[in-house]
């Protein structure tokens, strides 16, 4: 390996001692009783966090305290890789294990759609919306992460599924703003607060469950139920959401993390 | 005439806990006969195929012809109180420390005396209804009870020995979110349950009759998820030691067997609640009720199993649930063993379809949530410890003791159930 002639890095490096740069956890407790996605009871369902105590320092193992856990790859903050949905299923390096590394520390840029979501929870978030959003904010740069802002993190377990007799009833984004993320802006990403990257009512949009159908058609990536989305800005910030290497995996709980410059 | 028992006063927290003592354990396997129809609640005697003669106590040949072919067969219930005294001490533990205690002697309608346990309310010369029950050390007893139903008479002390009536106990039903948790919880609470404990798992997924169900008289909603062992063992931590009768309502169910199925996806779910539920249940729960076996008027007093009656012998068209039941029911067996000696009961409620979701498209006869829940209830009060509930289970039951063989070759064919 040459000699790093960079400054960047350990400028970087100095700035997170010093506090510059802040570090933000966009991350939930993975929690047995976090809410998971619920489908129609005749499909499979996505397995619950659990855990089993394998030893506690008694006589299964004096010295040492550890767990088995066991969940779905999509329970609590997890990211979603193109091999989750069909639309995906034949794109190469498509799954988390295969996946160039390089989309998992990016900048994001931060949409805030709380005013609207509060208003309506069934809010869907247009082309429209992203426009307005760059005139204000400047163009979303290629490559990055876009991130909806909705504090939907911030309610109870119930109104945050918003379970009702016809189904859920969370904001997402519709079909137009996923295909200008995807082609006029190539983000690498898109990620929620809710339970999914698609409004609860999504089914019902054309094409079906439209940001998990397109995003990941083309190859780009899912977070959902992210946390702390309010301590970010709009711009600036730098995401880091690398998901657990496992073979084939549609994709995996992780920590999400964020860099913030003060 | 009997009077009525008062609502426990909350315990002395500077009192030792009483700790169980048994009856007279021992029986031959021949006697063992008597109990398992005592668990069941029929009152049977043996009576020799040969001459026909009826005899008790339990014998290995006929007193009366040398006969070996003694068999235990159903005996009408009637009969009169000859002769009565009331036990003032005893060299037994048990019933020294439940002294004064009657016992007489009847003239059975079956045509032979015995012994028994005396309900208060009868009087000498008094006819008298049989009952066969397994008592605290989990063997079958005979007790009189007066002829015709007397006020308060399910509190007479010695019955209440006999039975696991609800009556100012408190209970917990794991399962709260289907219509079989609400009527459970209903028929506990009619029963005079003082405290009705309902698990409901996962508050943040709506479910039908919540309202309804927290508006029952001494209900009490609590966090309960079979599946996640630290729910379960958290309300342990909470409420272990005031579970007198568990009944665990908790079910998976699904149509489909092993060949038909893609994956063990669904398999795992119906372990997960069907057999390591329980098994979550029982060590949270177990050693504290074992502990509380003689704790008083609310003393801990039954666990109730719930099991689809095809855990006997596996339906295919549910094949994998029933795979699953039948780990449950086999775990019964263990619990009852684990328990022996504490005075809790192991009621094994057997039951044929019951008319909910995922058995919809199943034909009639089916077993209705609210039946099961007052089969149960009415099983606790009788203090048994095996019922089928549903005229498909009692069929199936039936065939199973005829010759569990038949009975699964049978099951193996279409058509077959």
């Amino acid at each position: 390996m040459s000699t790093n002639t960079s400054t960047v890095l350990p400028a970087l490096a100095e700035a997170l001692v010093s506090g510059k740069i802040r570090t933000i956890d966009l991350t939930h407790t993975l929690d047995p009783d976090f809410p998971v996605i619920i489908l129609p009871p005749e499909f499979g369902q996505c397995a619950r966090f659990r855990v089993e105590e394998v030893s506690r320092y008694d006589e299964r193992g004096p010295a040492w305290y550890w767990r088995n856990f066991t969940c779905n790859e999509h329970t609590g903050t997890h990211f979603d890789a193109p091999i989750h949905w069909i639309s995906g299923k034949d794109l190469p390096n498509a799954s988390v294990d295969s996946i160039p590394v390089e989309g998992f520390v990016r900048a994001v840029c931060v949409v805030d759609c709380v005013k609207e979501a509060a208003a309506d929870e069934d809010f869907l978030m247009t082309k429209g919306f992203l426009v307005a959003w760059e005139a204000e904010h400047g163009k979303i740069p290629e490559g990055c992460w876009v991130l909806m802002r909705t504090d939907w993190s911030k309610r109870s377990a119930a109104d945050y599924l918003n379970l009702r007799d016809d189904g859920a009833h969370s904001p997402g984004p519709d079909a137009s703003a996923i295909t200008f993320l995807i082609e006029e802006r190539n983000v690498v990403g898109f990620g929620t607060e809710c339970v999914g990257t698609d409004a609860g009512q999504g089914g019902h949009l054309s094409p079906p469950y439209p940001a998990h159908f397109l995003l990941h058609g083309a190859g780009r990536y899912g977070l959902q139920c992210l946390a702390n989305l309010d301590q970010l800005p709009p711009t600036g910030a730098l995401l880091i959401c690398p998901p657990l290497k496992i073979k084939n995996g549609s994709g995996s709980p992780l920590r999400v993390l964020a860099l913030v410059e003060e | 005439m009997t009077e009525a028992i008062k609502r426990p006063r909350r315990k002395d927290p500077q009192k030792r806990t009483v700790l169980p003592t048994l009856p007279p354990t021992s029986r031959s396997r021949r006697a063992l006969g008597f109990s398992v129809a005592a668990a069941e609640g029929r009152f049977v005697l043996q009576k020799c195929d040969d001459c026909e003669a009826v005899t008790y106590p339990p014998r290995e040949a006929c007193p009366k012809c040398l006969s070996m072919n003694l068999e235990w067969r159903d005996m009408p219930e009637g009969g009169k109180l000859i002769a009565e005294t009331t036990i003032q001490t005893s060299t037994n533990v048990y019933f020294r420390e439940r002294t004064p205690w009657r016992v007489g002697t009847i003239a059975l309608d079956a045509g032979i005396p015995v012994l028994a346990h005396i309900h208060g309310d009868i009087a000498e010369g008094g006819r008298v209804r049989m009952i066969a029950r397994t008592d605290k050390s989990g063997q079958g007893v005979l007790m009189a009870l007066p002829e015709q139903e007397t006020e308060n008479m399910a509190d007479d002390k010695q019955l209440r020995e006999l039975t696991c009536d609800p009556k100012h106990r408190r209970a917990l039903i794991t399962d709260g979110r289907t219509q079989l948790g609400q009527a459970m919880a209903k028929a506990l609470s009619a029963a005079g349950a003082s405290t009705v404990f309902v698990g409901v798992a996962e508050t943040w997924r709506p479910f039908a009759g919540a309202d309804a169900l927290a508006a029952i008289p001494n209900v009490e909603v609590i966090a309960l998820d079979v599946t996640d062992t630290v729910s379960v063992n958290e309300l342990a931590s909470e409420i272990g030691g005031k579970v007198d009768i568990l009944i665990n309502t908790a079910e998976y169910v699904r149509a489909g067997g092993a060949m038909d199925r893609d994956g063990i996806v669904t398999a795992r779910d119906e372990m997960e609640v069907n057999y390591f539920g329980p098994l979550r249940l029982i060590q949270a729960f177990g050693p504290g009720m074992r502990f509380r076996g003689a704790d008083g008027v609310n003393s801990a007093c039954a666990w109730v199993n719930l099991l689809s009656v095809y855990a006997l012998s596996n339906w295919p068209a549910y094949g994998s649930t029933s795979a699953s039941q039948a780990a449950a029911y086999s775990l019964s067996q263990c619990l009852r063993g684990e328990f022996h000696g504490s005075g809790v009961k192991v009621l094994n409620a057997l039951f044929g379809p019951l008319e909910e979701d995922w058995r919809q498209h199943l034909p009639p006869p089916k077993v209705t949530p609210e039946g099961l829940a007052k089969a149960v209830v009415g099983a606790l009060q009788q203090g048994l410890e095996e019922l089928t509930v549903g005229a498909v289970a009692d069929d199936f039951l039936t065939r199973w003791k005829q010759d569990p063989r038949v009975l699964a070759r049978e099951l193996t064919q279409p058509e077959g159930a």
